[in-house]
């Protein structure tokens, strides 16, 4: 046993089921063992993640994967630089929607099986149906305008032929306030992470009608987040947090500790909830209505598959995201500061000595494996995918420009 | 220029803390101030009130959503920025510690928000204080219930009078170097083990 002094790291949270990794790295004495002493903290919104981590009362934070981009493209109220040097995993948000709009999508023909294409159409009918009554627009709630859900759920609307800036309303609500605004009416759905679909779901006023995974599957979803200054300015304690974060990737992985997960999380000082609120998130098995739970491969992923992996072609897409709905306006010196806003060069420095098998590559082409694909990596055999998008598009981190053109906002699909 | 022109807005739902700070902008010469203690219907309440600036509690867990509503919202003019100026990051630091935040809209001389912040912080940290202050009375009061009753109980086991009671729950405090309420509590809990307390 060593007699030096352990170095303290503060570090933010919101009470979601993917701030696991953190939690664990603490709870499991994973933080310890690399001379941490992690003091995590709990908090209640995106906003003060950022603000606490930019002023400095937080070394690093449980952040929505395009939050850092936004903030190195001046998107964010505070100028100060973030990266983002190790995800914490892929997956783990759904589209829910309150039992009313089920009702009528389920008439419209969705499928009760989470198919994003069927429940697309359906609902692209339903919102049809409500413009010739001359109903309100259909209100969908997410958690963050710079936030995984936003994107996918944008995405989703608009390879389905609706425009989500035209045909429904897009809103924000903090996550823990969704099943209440579902309930209350004031929104007709929402996209947010675990255990907030579930929630809606075990309260009966709600039902998953698809999910990330089913959208995009192994896609982006949480990183940590750390100011440039502090990575700089602390590289080897930064390195030792990525690997018992690495570690705690493996744990919360292990299906055999699946029990003992929820009971962490489940903690008063944590989610403070349920156990059986987390539990499907964390073993994939997700009730999406009233019927038994199913099989929802990869809707969670920890480790494995390069979970953690800060791939920068995920915040170029993220970027292309921004670009696309209006928030930011294209230029190369954005795209390259988005890409330089993950930094696989630190992930791989910290976990080097740990035998982990490494991508070959920073960034890859997103949905191009229809499969589980084994590549060659730096160590052993690394395997990924299936990653595809549901309509099947692919893209080129190499080719931006021609995605985001190509892509627009499906306006003309919904024109006729 | 008094500030008297400028509309502000307190978001708390903690009335007390919102009263502190109007009362604070009051006394300032700020007469367009209001406050929303009640989320339900937040964004038409934003609206109406039209406010220059927004003062919000870091607890408040719509932050993000408030956000959200100056980036896309035509109803609401938009506050570009938090905070009145992106360089002064003491200020910026010295309010989030105190547990606010601040937006405010496109236009406004610096130093007149400034000024209001700089008063918004001021009576966070009063207010932070009073409800320490609280706390210390409220337990205060507690440990003095707590002494009362191990006083009854060591009257009449022991036959002794109340103040050679609170003599002897004293002398023991000195020599274990602990505070007279913690061995209040002992007393109480030893007497329920072996079922002396009668009442």
């Amino acid at each position: 046993m060593t007699c030096k002094p352990l170095i303290p790291v503060r570090a933010g949270f919101l009470p979601l089921v993917d701030a696991a990794l953190l939690i664990v790295a603490y709870e499991k004495g994973l933080a310890r063992e690399e001379g941490i002493d992690l003091h995590l903290s709990r908090e209640t919104s995106w906003a003060n993640i950022r603000d606490r981590l930019s002023v400095g009362h937080f070394d690093v934070a449980h952040m929505l994967a395009p939050l850092p981009i936004a903030a190195n493209l001046g998107l964010s109220p505070l100028d100060v630089p973030f990266i983002a040097p190790m995800a914490l995993g892929l997956g783990g948000n759904a589209v829910t929607v309150s039992t009313r709009l089920w009702t009528a999508l389920a008439a419209s023909g969705a499928s009760s099986d989470g198919d994003p294409l069927r429940v697309g159409s359906a609902l692209g009918a339903v919102i049809s149906a409500r413009r010739d009554r001359g109903e309100r627009p259909l209100t969908f709630a997410v958690v963050q305008s710079f936030s995984g859900h936003h994107y996918e759920l944008r995405y989703w609307l608009a390879a389905c032929g609706i425009d989500p800036d035209r045909d429904i309303a897009i809103t924000v609500v903090p996550p823990p306030l969704m099943v209440a605004a579902l309930k209350s009416g004031r929104i007709d759905g929402y996209c947010v992470g675990e255990p907030w679909n579930t929630a809606a779901v075990q309260d009966g006023s709600g039902r998953i009608v698809t999910t990330k995974s089913s959208i995009w599957r192994s896609s982006p979803e949480k990183v940590l987040g750390v100011t440039k200054e502090w990575a700089e300015a602390n590289p080897g304690t930064l390195a030792g947090l990525l690997r018992a974060l690495h570690r705690a990737s493996l744990w919360c992985d292990d299906k055999n500790n699946a029990a003992e997960l929820a009971a962490i999380l489940a903690g008063p000082s944590y989610l403070d909830l349920p156990e059986a609120l987390l539990l499907p998130a964390i073993t994939n098995e997700i009730a999406l209505g009233d019927s038994a739970p199913r099989r929802i491969d990869d809707f969670l992923i920890f480790a494995g598959k390069a979970a953690t992996f800060p791939w920068q072609s995920h915040a170029l897409w993220f970027y292309s995201q921004m670009v696309r709905w209006g928030q930011v306006t294209p230029s190369a010196e954005r795209i390259l500061a988005a890409r330089l806003s993950y930094r696989p060069d630190l992930y791989r420095h910290a976990l080097s000595g740990l035998g982990v098998a490494m991508p070959g590559a920073s960034s890859k082409i997103e949905g191009a494996l229809s499969e589980r694909t084994h590549l060659p990596a730096s160590r052993g055999q690394l395997v990924l995918g299936p990653d595809g998008f549901f309509d099947g598009v692919i893209f080129d981190p190499d080719r931006i420009e021609d995605y985001i053109a190509a892509a627009g906002i499906h306006a003309a699909l919904h024109k006729n | 220029m008094t500030g008297s022109e400028l509309s502000i807005l307190i978001i708390d739902e903690n009335r007390v803390r919102a009263a502190i700070i109007e009362e604070g902008l009051r006394e300032a010469g700020h007469a367009r101030i209001a406050i929303i203690s009640e989320m339900s219907g937040l964004v038409r309440r934003i609206e109406d009130a039209a406010p220059d600036v927004i003062v919000i509690d870091l607890e408040n867990p719509n932050r993000d959503m408030l956000e959200d509503l100056f980036r896309v919202s035509r109803a609401v003019r938009k506050p570009v920025a938090m905070f009145v100026d992106k360089s002064d990051t003491a200020m910026i630091a010295a309010a989030i510690a105190a547990g606010v935040s601040a937006y405010v809209v496109d236009g406004l001389r610096k130093e007149r928000v400034k000024a209001i912040l700089d008063l918004a912080i001021g009576r966070f940290h009063a207010f932070e204080r009073i409800r320490e202050e609280l706390e210390t009375a409220k337990q205060e009061l507690s440990d003095r219930k707590v002494v009362d009753r191990a006083k009854g109980i060591l009257m009449k086991m022991k036959r002794i009078s109340e103040e050679e009671a609170y003599s002897l729950l004293r002398q023991t405090a000195m020599s274990q170097n602990m505070r007279i309420a913690k061995i209040a509590e002992g007393v109480i809990a030893t007497s329920k083990i072996f079922g002396s307390e009668s009442k």
